[in-house]
């Protein structure tokens, strides 16, 4: 996963724009200048054919950072209207995703191609391989008609000088469940009643095209408001951010944040469920059981696995007990869960308890929006410190070494761990359920991000530094009891 | 000649912008040029608060030399440049 690149960083940027458009004193007026901000008179066009085609993609992005669908729109709306918009709006969207065509380069379709590197050798291994009879040599050279063509690649492991190459769609290849695709105009469109929103597509586009729908201006509103707006960090956050949890506790509450929690904290709650779970599952001589906090695998489930639904944990996720508690403490207050991925998003639209949600990167949007260092915050201590399993939960193998860590002698335990859905990790999932059986293991952790939570889509460190930053903070916790 | 200081910032707006991927030059530089050059992090340099300059960071401060937009590739670059 890649969460470094030009595009991200553009991105990053106007959100930052975004927030201090908020806080000045005309945001209408100041959001819809950010274009010309960002591309003045006379700039460098960096990317695209022109100017205008630049500023357009960036306006398309602050609609989405607004919190509106880019798909149904044409050029004739005001950036003023839809910040006005974003202000009266008291509901939000509940796909989270949007495709923003004008950013979409609507690549080449996906096939197999024969490059210049081919010899027109006499071993002739790929018109030999090729089952569909697709391939021919004409001219002296291999040739594929596209019309016979399966896109097996038998023929591209043939070629003895690696000549036949695949031509992907990054989108397309990205995503596990075949849910976005070119439509009329050759462009990428999501079909929502498959769409898993792993964010996977986000991270994947090299053009940026496709866009969170963010909640950024409904939270913001409410804290100038005045509203007590309580958040709740997920346990990767802790790697995306320099300094330690208690300093960034410190910075969202200067940020206007009224109480923050780890849901780390909600995390010793799942997994003291979790493992009394497995253990009566497996004295009823269940095969296995797989975990259920990554939101995700609960969308793969429900849209396109459901035969495994009965192996699935039917403990809640740790955002769910967290945001339990905050409901209880303070009834009256608008919770925010703080995410490193796009799927809980849709998790939080399920759950009457959680108000909205803030990616890492739209929260260091705010920092850098209100100037805040994180370095420079005293420590804030929590109400109640999580355990040094609960806070490894982001990181791949964590959740179910936090389950195992409580399960003791009582059963014979097994895991395996699934570090991220692809189509292969699918396959494998769907025949587990279909032979009630897993040779692998039978406590199963299900990821669907490579590395897991430290490796979602809306994530700001990398891989590397998140894991150092969270084990230094495992070296202070406690085990949970 | 003196000891070369790399800097790398780790203040709240660099590290928005991706300074974590400058870890790598921890590594690096010490494997590389040995103790001729000294890397560690630094508390924000300062460089964002100006108009937009959050647009520019990560910053890298090479002695006085200051790398906007910094990468792994840029900062060795800089580097070389200073040795030769």
């Amino acid at each position: 996963m890649n969460n470094n690149s030009q595009s991200i960083h553009i991105k990053k940027d106007i959100l930052v724009r975004l927030v201090e458009a908020f806080f000045s004193d005309d945001f209408n007026a100041n959001t819809a200048s950010i274009p010309y901000k960002m591309r003045p008179k006379d700039a460098q066009v960096p990317y695209r054919c022109c100017i205008y085609k630049e500023r357009e993609i960036i306006k398309d992005r602050i609609i989405a950072d607004l919190g509106f669908a880019v798909e149904p729109l044409d050029e004739s709306e005001k950036l003023e209207d839809f910040a006005q918009m974003a202000i009266e709006r008291t509901k939000i969207d509940s796909e989270p995703l949007t495709v923003i065509e004008a950013a979409c380069k609507g690549c080449v379709p996906s096939r197999v191609y024969v490059t210049d590197l081919c010899q027109g050798c006499v071993a002739r291994a790929c018109e030999k391989t090729c089952k569909f009879g697709a391939i021919t040599i004409e001219g002296g050279r291999s040739y594929i008609d596209g019309s016979k063509c399966k896109n097996c690649g038998m023929c591209i492991s043939a070629c003895p000088y690696n000549a036949i190459v695949k031509l992907i769609v990054p989108c397309e290849q990205a995503c596990p469940v075949q849910a976005i695709s070119k439509g009329e105009n050759g462009t990428a469109v999501i079909d929502f009643e498959k769409c898993i929103s792993c964010g996977k597509c986000v991270a994947a586009c090299p053009f940026g095209a496709v866009n969170e729908k963010s909640n950024l201006i409904d939270v913001l509103k409410h804290i100038k408001n005045g509203k007590k707006v309580v958040a709740m960090f997920a346990p990767a956050i802790a790697g995306q951010f320099p300094g330690s949890i208690y300093q960034l506790k410190a910075a969202m509450i200067k940020a206007g944040f009224y109480d923050v929690f780890e849901v780390a904290q909600g995390a010793d709650v799942t997994t003291r469920k979790e493992s009394k779970e497995f253990i009566e599952r497996m004295k009823e001589n269940k095969p296995f059981m797989t975990t259920s906090c990554c939101a995700g695998y609960n969308s793969l489930v429900k849209k396109h696995l459901s035969e495994i639904k009965p192996f699935v944990s039917d403990t809640k996720t740790p955002l769910y007990y967290i945001a339990e508690i905050v409901k209880e403490k303070y009834p009256d207050a608008i919770s925010v869960f703080i995410s490193p991925c796009v799927a809980k998003r849709v998790e939080v639209s399920e759950n009457n308890n959680i108000d909205y949600v803030l990616n890492a990167d739209e929260l260091g949007a705010i920092f850098i929006g209100r100037k805040i260092e994180i370095l420079a915050m005293e420590d804030c201590k929590f109400e109640c410190e999580s355990s040094k399993q609960g806070r490894n939960y982001g990181i791949t193998g964590g959740v179910s070494s936090a389950v195992n860590s409580l399960i003791k002698n009582n059963v014979d335990t097994k895991v395996y761990i699934v570090n991220g859905l692809n189509k292969d990790s699918i396959k494998q999932l769907k025949k587990y359920a279909k032979d009630s059986y897993c040779p692998e293991g039978n406590l199963i952790e299900v990821m669907c991000c490579e590395g897991g939570c430290i490796g979602g889509n809306s994530t700001i460190a990398n891989q590397k530094t998140a894991k150092n930053i969270i084990n230094k903070l495992l070296d202070k916790s406690e085990d949970i009891k | 000649m003196d000891k070369i200081e790399v800097r790398i910032c780790s203040g709240t707006t660099c590290f928005v912008m991706g300074s974590s991927f400058l870890n790598e030059l921890y590594e690096i530089i010490p494997a590389r040029y040995g103790d001729k050059i000294a890397v560690k992090p630094s508390l924000c340099l300062g460089q964002c608060s100006k108009n937009d300059k959050h647009a520019k960071a990560p910053y890298v401060k090479i002695d006085e030399e200051i790398i906007s937009e910094a990468t792994v590739e840029k900062v060795l670059k800089a580097i070389e440049k200073r040795l030769n």
